[in-house]
Order: structure tokens, then sequence, then C-alpha cells
């Protein structure tokens, strides 16, 4: 109907008059680039796609805050489905909702609320998506709550960096990356312009390791309530749990939870050690991080509002890395992080491992897991020989673990690597194969006698 | 074979949603917020998402004071409302879609304006924990403050304009038991062993362990025998300095079991020992801001009023007096070491057993307090709950906000001192209030419907204020400029943002837990920027 569509047309103009003042007026600290105009607000609300990595805690909130900022053309992808415990402040969702797909109730609330959003869910992981899928988006805003996932993503996006023939970048190939985290009272954000600044691996160690207990402890002294569970856990379960020893261990269904419960008393009784409650079990089984509405909601809209300034370029972005505290009054912190020039994703460089001449497979494993630039979680690793692909371990199958398991033991000479021969490896950090160059370097006795 | 249906009760539904939260604040926490009200007025996009990040957790009740109509820009900002809320009361048409975020939530809407409220039935503040306030005109500002500051109740005062945005803390006193610190200092009472830990100490001989249990030698006792032995040279004196801390660590490194060849094996729980040289041998000694806190007024002319803080204070100063020989009561717990299992229970069970029987001793002397002020009684549980963080015992003095707005002698050299810095985010902060009063004056935000026009206006403003408090004039007209750019929109994600940071600052509050902001918050989303200031 005409009349209704111009109505429509007018009553929407009303609606965004707040966001138009800072698209339609120049001031003295706008970006030098920016030129006010009502066509900012329609390519924002018509043209600019922007995906959500998670519809969780963060994401419930960044899509609110996006579809409020005037986009329309989102998409957001969760592979998850909806439990009572994050009603606390995933607030898109209902105990209606619980089992539900996170993304499809999220993209089914908001569209509802916010009318002229075209929000899309995507009921699947991350790495479900292709490159054809990722390509299509102007911004990629994520709210993950694994950093696996996280490099995975990161490196995704840097794979479709585009490079000119005097190896400059492409920057029309950059897809902008706006990264949100949190921990109880806690959160980062920051912005990521793939192959420009520095990248999710650039700054991995920012990241702290994870507690983990000597098994000694565990098995031995136990002294803590965690030492209990981490022994029923780690020791009792798989031999004594009445689903089988086949059954792996899961930390969501309450039934697993409470026969741990139940035998991490006994063993802590035994040992004299008090404390151990089911909500204790829980979070060690789960490696539950505490979570609350606010910290999330500060986060995402600090997300939100990069989001928005990449879209309009109508003020500069924040550079590039916030840190935020609110358990003592609220403090944050921003600097800038460093991209790293030999970083092994988004360094557009020949990657190189050193490795001894007779050093065994073992070794270039246990390099890819714990070097810092590496940090594999558990890489496959191939070769090239006369020109057919030989698999040299990979422990993702089982079938093909048990066959390779020995080459782990062989030298890699024996395996037919030599030096300056390439290496393929893959593993969960990392959506493409990576090649790694060998270079052998002199054994530890030459080296000794210089 | 086990049956699999377990003995252990499963946790409640309302445990299970409010887990992760629980984590963070425990049981008695989530108690002292599900007692809470709080009171929104105006549900601004900024009011709201306040009061999102509070319903969510599970907040009593909470009232939204508010006589505005839904307008498009209210839609155009605000997630608590649909198209159809146009024309209809602000406050009940948020307040209808927060509580279906949590029916576990009592929700009520008020129609009146603040002012009216203010007027004609002020006793209405009474029944909240806390005020939160945005939209809120110069002068109803410091008419309410002032009320507030009268009657006791916080107050958070908020605003979001463009891309910045503040709050400011108002509460004449605040209290908290639990400030969840970074690091909590360890409570060894190495230099004054109660007596089970040193006739404990005393017994045990490092010498004649068995080979295989000298890795289980706790870190403390090895400590504790590295310092008997340093002290049988040195005058029994206590080790203090640098130079004395080495040669307690030279002792350990003495202690290390030798090879055949006499060169030291490395045990872990040695090298623990070695680290914990320089913050174990800390002399045990009574915080001065905790004697402050026990020697003050409030804590020493208790009246049937007093909070159960103070006369707690008033206990713990009668313990440190007697039978805490000038210090706190123990906290009782000791950090994890590599040692065996009979070690660590037999050594933690001392320090709980030593802890328990003083805050017993402490808790007592609460009770006759209670009994003389014919006050209401104070639970056991908060007693130990005191006693265990009493090391970390705070106190927050507030000031009243409409002190600020007259811009006394003591807030002019304060603002002036950030201003000759130059600080940018003080600027924000003579921004913000300078808006606040060009809307008073015009009846409309600076720049609202043209920005070039309200320069020259906003400027007077700001000229003023700083003449009040002898500030020389701004050398750029930058800041003017930007906040006529904003023409006084609200900006969601900004709102969101403060909306995440104030809810968080609530629930401080209510649940006496962590510190809150002390007590303005500036916020800038163009630079992502913050600052906080005391007024």
């Amino acid at each position: 109907m005409a009349d209704g569509e111009s109505q429509t047309l007018d009553y929407q103009q009303r609606r965004w008059h707040n966001i138009r003042k800072l698209l339609e007026r120049s001031g003295p600290f706008c970006h030098p680039d920016f030129e006010p105009s009502a066509e900012i607000l329609d390519f924002i609300m018509n043209s600019c796609k922007v995906l959500i990595v998670g519809a969780g805690g963060l994401g419930c909130e960044l899509l609110k805050d996006l579809s409020l900022m005037g986009f329309k053309k989102i998409h957001i992808v969760d592979m998850d489905t909806i439990e009572l415990s994050n009603l606390n402040r995933q607030f898109l969702f209902r105990k209606n909702d619980i089992g539900l797909s996170k993304a499809k109730c999220a993209v089914e609330f908001v569209n509802k609320r916010v009318p002229g959003c075209e929000a899309v869910a995507h009921h699947c992981a991350i790495q479900d998506l292709d490159e054809g899928f990722y390509r299509q988006f102007h911004i990629v805003v994520c709210g993950l709550d694994s950093i696996v996932a996280r490099r995975w993503l990161n490196g995704m996006l840097v794979s479709l960096l585009q490079y000119n023939d005097d190896r400059s970048l492409d920057q029309s190939s950059v897809i902008p990356l706006v990264d949100g985290g949190t921990e109880g009272f806690k959160g980062n954000a920051r912005v990521i312009l793939p192959g420009m600044s520095a990248c999710i691996e650039c700054t991995l160690d920012l990241y702290p390791p994870q507690k983990t207990f000597p098994l000694c402890t565990i098995a031995n002294t136990p002294r803590l309530p965690e030492h209990c569970i981490e022994y029923v856990k780690v020791l009792q379960w798989t031999k004594e749990n009445p689903w089988g020893s086949s059954t792996t261990l899961d930390g969501d269904d309450p039934q697993h939870v409470a026969w741990v419960y139940e035998k991490a008393q006994e063993r802590a009784m035994k040992y004299g050690i008090t404390s151990v409650t089911y909500r204790l079990t829980q979070g060690v089984l789960k490696n539950i991080i505490p979570a609350v509405a606010s910290t999330n909601a500060a986060i995402a809209a600090t997300c939100a509002t990069e989001v928005f300034k990449l879209a309009s370029s109508c003020c500069t972005n924040m550079n590039n890395y916030m840190v935020l505290n609110m358990s003592e009054g609220v403090y944050t912190y921003t600097f800038g992080a460093e991209k790293r020039q030999d970083c092994v994703a988004c360094s557009n460089t020949t990657r190189v491992m050193e490795i001894e001449s007779d050093a065994t497979l073992q070794a270039i494993y246990d390099k890819l897991c714990e070097d810092k630039g590496y940090l594999m979680k558990s890489p496959g690793i191939t070769t090239i020989i006369n020109g057919r692909n030989k698999t040299l371990y990979m422990s993702s199958i089982k079938s093909i673990e048990e066959k390779t398991r020995d080459n782990l033991k062989k030298k890699i000479t024996e395996l037919g690597l030599y030096n300056g021969c390439d290496i393929l490896v893959a593993d969960a950090t990392t959506p493409n194969t990576l090649t790694i160059k060998l270079k052998f370097s002199e054994n530890a006795d030459v080296d000794m006698g210089r | 074979m086990a049956s699999p249906s377990p003995k252990s009760p499963e946790q409640s539904e309302k445990n299970k949603q409010y887990d992760r939260q629980l984590r963070l604040w425990g049981d008695h926490g989530q108690a002292a917020l599900e007692n809470g009200h709080i009171c929104l007025i105006n549900a601004s996009a900024l009011g709201t998402e306040i009061l999102k990040s509070i319903v969510l957790p599970g907040v009593g009740a909470i009232t939204i004071v508010d006589h505005n109509i839904v307008s498009d820009e209210d839609i155009g900002s605000n997630f608590f409302l649909e198209c159809s809320s146009k024309g209809l009361n602000r406050g009940s048409e948020t307040l209808r879609l927060l509580l279906e975020l949590n029916s576990a939530v009592q929700g009520h809407a008020v129609y009146e304006p603040a002012e009216q409220i203010l007027r004609d039935n002020p006793d209405f503040f009474k029944s909240f924990n806390v005020v939160i306030a945005t939209c809120l005109g110069e002068k109803t500002i410091q008419d309410l403050a002032q009320h507030l500051w009268d009657l006791n109740i916080p107050l958070i005062l908020c605003r979001s304009v463009g891309f910045l945005g503040s709050f400011r803390i108002q509460m004449n006193e605040h209290t908290i038991n639990e400030t969840h610190p970074e690091n909590e200092q360890i409570d060894l009472r190495l230099d004054v062993p109660f007596p089970v830990l040193a006739e404990y100490l005393d017994a045990f001989n490092i010498d004649t362990v068995d080979l295989k249990d000298h890795g289980h030698i706790p870190w403390i006792v090895i400590l504790y025998k590295a310092v008997q032995k340093w002290q049988t040279t040195n005058q029994n004196r206590w080790p203090m300095s640098r130079k004395e801390k080495n040669e307690i660590k030279d002792v350990i490194q003495d202690f290390f079991r030798k090879d055949e060849n006499g060169i030291p094996i490395e045990e872990e729980n040695f090298n623990e020992a070695l680290r914990a040289v320089n913050t174990a041998l800390v002399p045990t000694f009574l915080p001065v801001k905790i004697q402050d806190l026990i020697y003050s007024s409030s804590a020493i002319n208790l009246t049937k009023e007093s909070s159960p803080f103070w006369i707690m204070c008033s206990a713990l100063k009668a313990f440190v007096e007697a039978e805490g020989k000038g210090k706190l009561p123990l906290r009782g717990v000791l950090p994890d070491m590599t040692t065996s299992t009979d070690h660590y229970v037999k050594l933690q069970s001392m320090y709980r057993a030593q802890a328990a029987m003083e805050a017993e001793i402490i808790y007592r002397k609460v009770q006759e307090i209670v009994a003389q002020l014919h006050c209401d009684s104070i639970s056991e549980a908060d007693v130990k709950l005191f006693c265990r963080h009493a090391h970390d015992l705070h106190l927050m003095k507030g000031s009243n906000i409409a002190e600020e707005y007259r811009l006394g002698n003591a807030i002019a050299s304060y603002i002036a001192r950030y201003l000759e810095e130059p600080d940018v985010m003080m600027v924000h902060y003579i921004l913000l209030r300078s808006a606040e009063k060009f809307q008073s004056e015009h009846c409309r935000a600076p720049g609202e419907w043209e920005p070039e026009g309200d320069i020259a206006k906003l400027k007077t403003c700001v000229t003023k204020l700083l003449s009040d408090i002898s500030c020389t004039p701004f050398p750029k007209d930058d800041h003017i400029h930007e906040m006529c750019r904003y023409g006084g929109a609200e900006i969601h994600s900004v709102s969101a943002f403060l909306g995440g940071c104030i809810a968080h600052e609530a629930i401080k509050i209510v649940t006496k837990q962590y510190k809150p902001v002390n007590n303005t918050f500036i916020y800038d989303g163009a630079s992502t920027n913050t600052a906080t200031f005391t007024f």
C-alpha cells in the first residue's frame, strides 16, 4: 500500500534520528576520510554485511547492538543449543527455548523486535563454512569462548588475503575482525586488520596457559578437593564408570557429574580432605568460567562501537586492544598490540623450521605443539615424496594414528625428509594446511666444537 | 556395578540458572541481590540497558519512574520497546519487556515525573536500595541528590550522549566485607605461631626425615626451621632486610639433600621454600587501614542503629586488644604446597581450627554487644565471613552531588588540577556538565536541531562553568563543536557499554562485594578511553 509504505519510510527515518547525527554531521575528531552523508546509513543498512561468530553471552548482545545501530544484513553462526545456565546472560532466550539452536532463536527474536532487521542464522560449526561463505562479509565480529576457534577464524580471514605481484597487500581483500572475550568481571576487545595489524596468532602469549595439576599429585598426594575430582576424571572414570569403558565423560550430563562427585567425595574422605561440592565438581569437569550479563554487555558494546566505526568511518578505531576489569572500580587500558613479522598465520613469508638432521619425527611434533610460534593442539603431518602424498603422523583418525604411531620414533631422514623439503601440517587451530620448510641445523656436538 | 542414578541431589533449577554468577558472588551475595529493590528514573536506552543486566541475575524488584511517552527515537535506540509501544507510557512498556527476561523479578511502573514525586511524595524513595537516574535536568539532579543523601540511599547518576558517557555514584558510606582482592595475602603466622602450630613445627625434625619423605616436607616447615637456625646466630631477631632474607635463602640451600658427590638435589618443596622467603616472612601485623576502621568513631560509639559492619568492627577491636594480642583473627587458609596428603591435611586442619576458634571468640563478643544495644542479631555465618576477610575490610566515604554542583573551593581546585594537565577526560566532564546547563537554559540539547548555531551558546555555558572554578577558557572549540555535533543523540552501543558497567556497580552496592567506582566514571567511545575521578 503506497500510504503505508511512505508512512513506514518516514517512521524509519525518525527512528534513526540519533544515529544520523553521527553520520550526517562532521566534527573535529572524525576520521580524515569521513564525508558526512545520508548514504552512509544507507550503506550500513542495505549493503554492509556483518558476520557475528557465536550466539552466546557476547553474541546475543552483539546482535542487539548492531541491529540498533542500523545493521540489517547480519549473519550469525553458532553450533550450540540453549541450556538453562545460559539464561542468566543470554537474554534472547527463554526457558521454553532450552534445547533449541542458539543462532536460530537469537535471529528470530531480534528480527521480530527490530523491524527491518534481516538477520540470518547458521546452526553449525564455523569449520563447516567455507571460504566462499566468509568472503561475502565486510566485517566479522567474534564472541567465541575458545582460543582454538578464534585461531581458526583468524586463519580463515588471513587466507582470504590477496597479494599483488609486488607482494604488497591488496587492501580491498582485508576483512576486519573485531574480537571480544570475557571471563567473570574481566574482558577484552580488539580490532584486527588481517595482514596489516596484529592478528590473534601474533599475540598468542597474551593468553595465559591453562592451569593443570601434576599427575603425581593427583595420583599420590592429593591435597585439594580439585585433586580428588581430577583423579576420578583422569584415572577412575574409564575403569569404573557404570556406562561402559568407552563412554566419554560428559560434563554436561548431570548423571556423569553426580557420579564423579560421589567418587571424588569418597576419595576426599579417605584422605581427610574437605570441600568437594557438586558445584566445584562441575566447575573442574567442564572448566567452567564464571560469567555475568554486565561484563558481556560492556565488551560486546565496545565491539559493536568499533564495527560501527569501521562501517561508517565516522571516527578512528580503537588502536587496537582494550582490556577491561570491573572487579575493583571500572578499569580499562588500551594499547597497540604489535604485528609479528614472523607470525605463522599472517606474515606473508615462507615458514621455516630449524631441526637437527638426526631428529626424530617426535621432535618435529613436539616443536609444533610447544613452540610459542605454533602452539598446535594435535598436528597432522604429511609430506610429498615423489609426487605422492605421504602421511607421517595423524592422531585425529584412530586407524591412521595406529598405523603411523611408530613413525614418531623414527629419524626424519628415515622417513624421506631432507634439508629444504616441505612438510604439510594440519591442526584445529588453522583452517588451511600450513607449509613449513625444514632447515637442518648443525648437530649439537658439532656446535660445541666452535 | 554402581547404579547410574546418583544418591547425591542435583542442583535446584535456580542454582543451575544462576550457576555462572554464583561462582562470583556466592549464595549469600545472590540472596542479598534477591532482597534488593532498585529504582530507575527514566527508561532511556541507557536506563533499560542498566536494568537488563540487573534483572537477568535476579534482583528482587525494580521500579521504573518515567512520565514520558514512547517516541520513534526511543524505539530506534531502546531494545526494550516495540513498534506497538509508540504513544504509550515509556516506563510501563520497557518494564513489560524487561520483566520477560526473568519471571522471578517483581516490577512496578510509576507515571509521575521525578520532580513531582520529590515534591509530593519524597518518602517514595525509602523503599529502594539504589536509585539510578538518567536524563535529568540540572535542578532535579541537585534536588534528588540532596534528598537521597539525607535519606542515606545510594544514587547513581548516569549520562550518555554521542560517544560520551558518565556515571557518578553517591553514597554516604559504604562498607565492604568481601572486596575479592586480586591477590589475597597469605596469613601464616610464622613469626607468631599459635600454640598448636608452634608445637607441630618444633617437634618436626627435618634432619631425621626419611629419604622418601624428604621431598614431602611442607615448605613452611623448611622456612621456619631455616629462620630458627639463622636466629641462633642473630640474637633471635626476625629477618627483615634483603640481606637477611638472602641469608635465610642460604640456610635453605644448605638444607638441600646432597648426592654422593655432594651436589645438591633439587626438590620442589625446597624450591617453594626459597621462592616464599620474600613473601612469607613478612611479620604479622595489623594493617593501618584496618586499625583506622576499628578505632574509628563509628566502631567506638555504637548505637542501636549501628550497622552490623561497625558492631563487628567493635568486636574485632576487643579481640585485637585481648586474645588477638595485637593481631587480627587468623584467616585460616593454607595455600597448596608440594607435600604429602597427611602433612597438608594436618597443617590445614590446624589453621582452620585456630581460625574457627578465634572467630568463635569474636562471635561471642558480637553477641554481647548486640544484647547490650538491643539491636538485630548478627548470624555466626556473617561473623565468620567477616573474620575470614578482616585483613581486607573496606570503607568508602562518599560525597554529595549537590555539593559538587555548588563548585566549592575543594571541588574547583580538584577540577582545575586535571584541566591543567591537560586531562582530556576532565574536559569531557566539563562538556557534559555544560551541556546539562545548556539544556536547562534553552530547553533542548546543544546541537539538537542546528549544530553550528549552538556552538557559541554552548561555549558561553562552558566559559561560565570554567570561570566558576577559576579556570581559563579552553584554547580550542573542538570539544564544544563535537558536543554540538552529537546534538543530544543517544547511541545504543555507547549506552550499552555504560549499561553493563553501571548494572555491575549497582550489584556491587546491593551485594556489598567488590569495590565500587569512587565515584565518577567518564567514558569516551571515540577514543576508547576511560577515567575515574573522585569528587
